[in-house]
C-alpha cells in the first residue's frame, strides 16, 4: 500500500464509521474520528496480525482502552477482512455480536475493553509475558485522554517501567476533549510528557493525523532499551468533518440526514483532493 | 459412605488453608512453566516466600495496587500462563472488582484469584480488613467459579483444578489451621459438595472455616441430644450443589447453612433461593455475620459472638429440632 493509498484509507475508514454511526443511530463520533488514522496506521503499517492465524502466539497485540471508540476499530478490523463490512449494519442492534464497546465476540478483538482505565494492566500482563517467553512481538494499547485520571493507569505507569518493558507502546489520543469539556477544566492532564517521562517511560510527540508521523513513531522500534513507549498523538476531536472538529456535541452526537449527507460530500472532497 | 467412618470421633489437625495451597502451588510449577504467581506486595501473607525463591522467573510483584494485579494478572493469562492472583480476599474482591467482572470472568481470561485471610482471619484489625462480601459480589458476575476449601485435602484439590480448569476461578482462603474432614472421601470436583458427616434429622450446609464448628456441632448434637446431623462442605458456592440440595432437603428435615460471610448474598441465599424455588419447605436457618457493624475480635471470637462455632450451632439445631417435631 503507498502512501497515498493510505492517506484515501483513512479517507474510507471516516466515511465508513460515520456510516455505521449513521445507521446504528448511535456511537462515539468525535473520537472515533480522533483515532481512526492511529489505527489506520497501525493496522495498515504496524501490527503483525493476520486474520487467518489471528489466534498464532507470536501476533502482535493490540488493546483498545478507550474502548467507546469501537466504530474506528470495527471499520478497520473489517477492511483489514477480519470480518465481512455488512456485519456492521447490525451494530447495536438486538442480538448482534458488534455492540458499542470491543468484544472478543468480533474476530480481531484481543479483549473486551469499555471500562476506562482497563486496557494498560492488560497490556503490561501481556508483555511481561512476552519477555518471559523471550517473544519478539510487541503490545499496543490506545489511551484516551478522558481515561488518564483512572487510578489504574497509574498503577499500570509505575509497574511497566519497573519491568522495563520496552516492548510495550501504549498511544494516547491526545484531542483535549472528554464528555463534560476540556481535559483542562475537567481534570487536568497537562505536562502529561513529563509526568510520563518521570514514571520512567520514554515518550515521543506526533501529530496524531499525520500517518507518516505515527508510523515512524510506532515502526522506529523502542525508543529507548528498557523503556516502555509512550506515544502523544495530538488530535483533533471530529477530525475531518469541519463542524464536528472540537465541537463538544459530538463526542456522542449521531448526525442527521442532512449532517450525514454533508459530512460524506466533505470527504468525498477530501478524497478527490488525496486522488 | 459408612457411617462409622464418615462419622469420626476425632479430626486430625493439618495445616492452614494458605501454607497448602503455597505448597500446591510449588509442587505444579516445578514441573510446569506456564504457571506465575502474581502478588501484591503479599508474597508473605500468601506464604509465598518459598515459592518466590524456588521459581523467582514465576512470580510477578504489582506493588500495593490490586486493580493492576487483576489487569496484569489477565493480561498474563490471555497470552497462556496460569497466573493466580494472590491478595487479601477483601482488597482483591472489592477494589479490583472491576477488573475481575471485565477483564477476566467477562473478557474469559482463566485466571485463578486466591483471596487470602478471607472473611474476618484478619480479626481485630476490623471491617476495612474483612471480606464479608465477596461471596455476594462474585455469585453475581457470570462466568466464575467461587470456591472455599474447609480443609487442607479440599484446598489441595482446587488448586490442582482450578490450574487445570481454563476458567477463572476464585479460592478463598484462610489462615487457621484446618482438620481433615472425613478422610475416607477422595473425591473433589467443583460443584460437588462434600458430605463430611451423615445422619437424617438434620442437615448443616457449611463453606470454608465453617465447616469445622458444623462438624464439632453435630458431634455435640448426637451425642447429647441423639441428633443424628448431616454436615456438607459446599465448597463451591457457584455453581451450587444443587442435586446434593435435592437429596438433603428431601425428607423435609431442618436445614441451617452457616458461613464466614453476611448474611446477605452467600451460601445461605444461595441455597434458599434454590430450595424455595423448587418448592421446599423445609426450616431454614441461616447462620452468618449479620448486616451490623461487626464486632471487634479474634476470627474465634468473632465467630463465637454470631453462633458460628460448636456451641452456636448445636443451640441453633436443638431449637429448631425442637419447632420441626411440635
Amino acid at each position: 500500500m503507498t502512501n497515498k493509498e493510505l492517506n484515501l484509507k483513512s479517507v474510507f475508514l471516516r466515511k465508513n464509521l460515520l456510516k455505521y454511526i449513521y445507521i446504528a443511530k448511535a456511537g462515539h463520533t468525535g473520537g472515533s474520528l480522533s483515532c481512526v488514522d492511529i489505527l489506520n496506521v497501525l493496522y495498515n503499517r504496524v501490527l503483525n496480525v493476520n486474520p487467518d492465524d489471528f489466534k498464532n502466539p507470536n501476533r502482535d497485540r493490540y488493546i483498545q482502552s478507550k474502548g467507546h471508540c469501537v466504530e474506528a476499530l470495527f471499520v478497520t478490523l473489517a477492511d483489514r477482512g477480519f470480518f465481512p463490512e455488512s456485519d456492521l449494519e447490525t451494530l447495536c442492534q438486538y442480538q448482534s455480536h458488534y455492540i458499542g464497546h470491543p468484544t472478543k465476540k468480533v474476530h480481531g478483538v484481543e479483549q473486551n475493553t469499555g471500562a476506562l482505565g482497563h486496557g494498560l494492566p492488560i497490556c503490561v500482563g501481556e508483555a511481561i509475558a512476552a519477555k518471559l517467553d523471550n517473544k519478539k512481538h510487541r503490545v499496543f494499547t490506545l489511551l484516551g485522554d478522558g481515561e488518564l485520571p483512572e487510578g489504574s493507569n497509574w498503577e499500570a505507569f509505575l509497574s511497566a517501567s519497573h519491568y522495563k518493558l520496552d516492548n510495550l507502546y501504549a498511544i494516547l489520543d491526545y484531542n483535549k476533549q472528554q464528555i463534560t469539556g476540556s481535559n483542562k477544566d475537567v481534570m487536568n492532564t497537562d505536562s502529561v510528557r513529563e509526568k510520563l517521562e518521570s514514571f520512567g517511560w520514554a515518550v515521543k510527540e506526533v501529530d496524531g493525523h499525520n500517518l507518516e508521523q505515527l508510523e515512524d513513531a510506532l515502526n522506529s522500534g523502542a525508543f529507548e532499551e528498557g523503556k516502555p513507549n509512550f506515544i502523544i498523538a495530538h488530535t483533533t476531536k471530529g477530525k475531518g468533518i469541519s463542524y464536528m472538529e472540537g465541537v463538544l456535541k459530538w463526542h456522542h452526537g449521531v448526525p442527521s440526514e442532512e449532517q450525514y449527507a454533508l459530512a460524506m460530500s466533505e470527504l468525498n472532497e477530501m478524497q478527490a483532493l488525496i486522488s | 459412605m459408612e457411617l462409622d467412618k464418615i462419622n469420626e470421633t476425632e479430626l486430625k489437625l493439618g495445616k492452614a488453608n494458605q501454607v497448602v495451597f503455597s505448597e500446591t502451588l510449588q509442587e505444579l510449577a516445578a514441573n510446569d512453566t506456564s504457571i506465575i504467581a502474581v502478588t501484591s506486595d503479599s508474597r508473605g501473607s500468601g506464604k509465598l516466600v518459598p515459592f518466590g525463591e524456588k521459581y523467582p522467573n514465576q512470580i510477578v510483584e504489582v506493588g500495593i495496587a490490586e486493580q493492576n494485579l487483576v489487569g496484569v494478572a489477565a493480561g498474563l493469562a490471555a497470552a497462556g500462563k496460569k497466573a493466580f492472583a494472590v491478595s487479601p480476599a477483601c482488597f482483591l474482591s472489592a477494589r479490583a472488582l472491576e477488573q475481575i467482572k471485565n477483564d477476566v470472568t467477562y473478557s474469559d481470561n482463566p485466571v485463578i484469584l486466591v483471596g487470602i485471610s478471607a472473611g474476618v482471619s484478619y480479626g481485630a484489625l476490623g471491617t476495612t480488613h474483612h471480606s464479608l462480601h465477596d461471596y455476594a459480589v462474585l455469585r453475581a458476575i457470570n462466568n466464575i467459579v467461587v470456591v472455599a476449601p474447609a480443609d487442607n485435602f479440599e484446598t489441595e484439590q482446587a488448586v490442582r483444578h482450578a490450574a487445570a480448569l481454563k476458567k477463572p476461578v476464585y479460592i478463598r482462603l484462610g489462615k487457621k489451621e484446618m482438620p481433615f474432614l472425613n478422610e475416607a472421601d477422595k473425591t473433589f470436583e467443583f460443584g460437588k459438595g462434600r458430605v463430611v458427616r451423615e445422619g437424617d434429622d438434620l442437615a448443616i450446609i457449611a463453606i470454608g472455616e465453617t465447616v469445622y464448628p458444623a462438624w464439632l456441632a453435630a458431634k455435640k448434637l448426637e451425642n447429647e441430644l441423639g441428633i443424628k446431623t448431616t454436615v456438607v462442605s459446599m465448597h463451591t458456592i457457584k455453581p451450587l450443589d444443587t442435586d446434593l440440595l435435592d437429596r438433603i432437603s428431601a425428607n423435609g428435615r431442618p436445614i441451617i447453612t452457616v458461613e464466614e460471610h453476611m448474611v446477605n448474598g452467600g451460601l445461605g441465599d444461595a441455597c434458599a433461593s434454590y430450595l424455595f424455588q423448587k418448592g421446599s419447605r423445609n426450616p431454614f436457618h441461616i447462620v452468618g455475620i449479620p448486616d451490623e457493624y461487626t464486632v471487634t475480635g479474634s476470627q474465634v471470637e468473632i465467630f463465637s459472638h454470631y453462633g458460628i462455632s460448636e456451641e452456636g450451632l448445636f443451640n441453633q439445631g436443638k431449637e429448631m429440632m425442637s419447632q420441626y417435631s411440635k
